[in-house]
């Protein structure tokens, strides 16, 4: 796909958001300052089992395809191609996992290998009915935060 | 067995040999000149120690099975003009020896580098008078298991020079580090910046192309390299290029080429 399909797409889903959820930020939105996105995507606090479950499903933020995660010693087949997320909230903020999560690429440069779960910056040839979406919703993203908050060693 | 897989640790590839049939496999070999890495891997390097053993046994290796119905459908007549492969090229151990090593190849004909897939549609097509197969035929996988299978053993060493095939390398390397698709992944964020890691159960190896047909434990079946190409990309939600389209022929090329020095594996077990 190219940038001018992209960029079309991109502005008809911020469109429909805002019609929906007025306090939601479109993904084109979403304020990086020092590496962190202060305001809520919402408004809506974050669930942390709500994105426990985000954070495991693999239709939906499949994290542990990258990350191991202690906290969750019932699921097998955790991946290594990132870092342990154990004491990962002693390392970061919520603002800052609030980035990472949205768009890593924001955060650790546009080289690293973690997609963007609320960014429109993606790849070229984007499946069909794929085009225009992010891998997670903004709510779904206040989730993982929550969750990833609970993260203390 | 459970508690290992959940903190699984970097794996490295293992320190084994390989040894087909008393015939050993090149499966490290120095890379060439341009290449990321300094050492070329086979991807048999790092799989599970069960997964390893029934690529070294012939008689385990279901791979052989395909390589057996390869040989049929090579003494097949069919076609309009009443011939099989044997009819031209007699016996594939010494005909076919070491060739498939050496593809893609440039095609003058086709103006476009072909893989051995397209060059038994050639024959088919112009000097038997039978269709091409339709792409994944269990006959398609068959014969070019087969083919291969006569150069297990044989180094990758393609042929740059020929025609055009340096411009479609440029093009596959391009390829190679495109970012496709909503998760935003090159092969080269798999292959290379995560080489040796796990993504779930997998671990990830260099990508190399060297042991196709592979046969897949998951699939019970052969997969050819333009579907486990599709797969790949598929995987980072991207739409899928077309079999034998410019795009896969160009990733081929380039992809072979970071396996030069590998043996030919083929039929290759992988998970
Ligand atoms: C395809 C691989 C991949 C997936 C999937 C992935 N990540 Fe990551 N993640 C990485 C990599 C690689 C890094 C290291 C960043 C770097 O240096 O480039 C990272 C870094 C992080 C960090 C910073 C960790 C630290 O201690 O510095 C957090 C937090 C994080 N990821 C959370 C998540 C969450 C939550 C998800 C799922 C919603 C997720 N990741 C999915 C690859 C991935
Ligand atoms: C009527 C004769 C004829 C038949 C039948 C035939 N071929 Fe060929 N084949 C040729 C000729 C001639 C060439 C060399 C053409 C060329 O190099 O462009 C060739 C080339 C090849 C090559 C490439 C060899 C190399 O050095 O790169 C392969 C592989 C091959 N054939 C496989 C097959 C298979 C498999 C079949 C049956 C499905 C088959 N051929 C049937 C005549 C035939
Ligand atoms: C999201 C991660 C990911 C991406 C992106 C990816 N692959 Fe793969 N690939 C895998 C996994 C997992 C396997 C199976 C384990 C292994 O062999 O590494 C695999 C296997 C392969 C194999 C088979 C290796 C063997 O020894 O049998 C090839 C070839 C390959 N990939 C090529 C590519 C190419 C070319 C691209 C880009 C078009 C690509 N991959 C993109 C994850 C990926």
């Amino acid at each position: 796909m190219n940038l001018a399909g992209i960029l079309v797409a991109a502005s008809a889903a911020a469109m429909c958001g805002s019609v929906a959820f007025a306090a939601e930020i479109a993904p084109t939105d979403v304020k990086f300052e020092d590496y962190a996105v202060n305001a809520s995507l919402t408004g809506v606090a974050g669930n942390a089992e709500e994105g426990a479950k985000v954070f495991a499903d693999r239709k939906l933020g499949n994290c542990l395809a990258c990350h191991e995660n202690k906290a969750m010693p019932k699921q097998l087949f955790q991946g290594n191609v990132g870092p342990s997320l154990d004491g990962v909230a002693d390392r970061w903020s919520p603002a800052q996992l609030r980035a990472i999560v949205s768009d890593s690429k924001k955060v650790f440069g546009p080289e690293t290998v973690m997609p963007g779960f609320y960014s429109l910056e993606v790849g070229i040839n984007v499946r069909k009915d794929l085009v225009g979406k992010t891998v997670l919703s903004a709510q779904q993203v206040e989730d993982v935060v929550a969750y990833l908050a609970t993260l203390k060693e | 067995m459970v508690s290992s897989s959940v903190v699984s640790a970097y794996a490295d590839p293992v320190d084994d040999k390989l040894v087909i049939d008393g015939q050993e496999m090149i499966t490290r070999a120095p890379a060439p000149e341009g290449h990321p890495f300094k050492e070329v891997l086979s991807g048999w390097l790092f799989r599970e120690p069960e997964t390893r053993e029934l690529e070294a046994d012939s008689f385990q290796n279901s791979g052989m099975l395909y390589v057996e119905r390869g040989q049929e459908i090579w003494n097949t007549v069919e076609g309009s003009k009443g011939k099989s492969c044997a009819s031209c090229h007699n016996d594939a151990a010494e005909s076919m020896k070491g060739i498939s090593a050496h593809y893609p190849k440039w095609d003058a004909d086709a103006k476009r580098p072909i893989n051995i897939e397209l060059q038994i549609d050639k024959c088919r097509t112009q000097n038997m008078g039978a269709e091409a197969y339709k792409f994944d035929a269990p006959e398609q996988k068959a014969l070019t298991t087969f083919i291969k299978y006569q150069s297990l053993g044989a180094p990758v060493k393609l042929d740059l020079k020929q025609g055009e095939m340096q411009s479609w390398w440029d093009r596959g390397k391009k390829e190679y580090y495109t970012r496709t698709g909503q998760l935003n992944l090159a092969c080269a964020s798999c292959h290379e910046a995560s080489m040796g890691k796990h993504i779930r159960a997998d671990h990830l190896s260099q990508g190399q192309a060297n042991g196709f047909p592979t046969y897949r434990l998951k699939q019970a079946d052969m997969v050819s390299l333009h579907n486990r190409l599709r797969g790949c990309i598929r995987d980072t939600r991207a739409e899928m290029p077309k079999p034998f389209s410019d795009e896969l022929m160009a990733l081929e090329v380039y992809v072979t080429w970071r396996g030069t020095g590998l043996s030919v594996e083929t039929p290759a077990v992988r998970q």
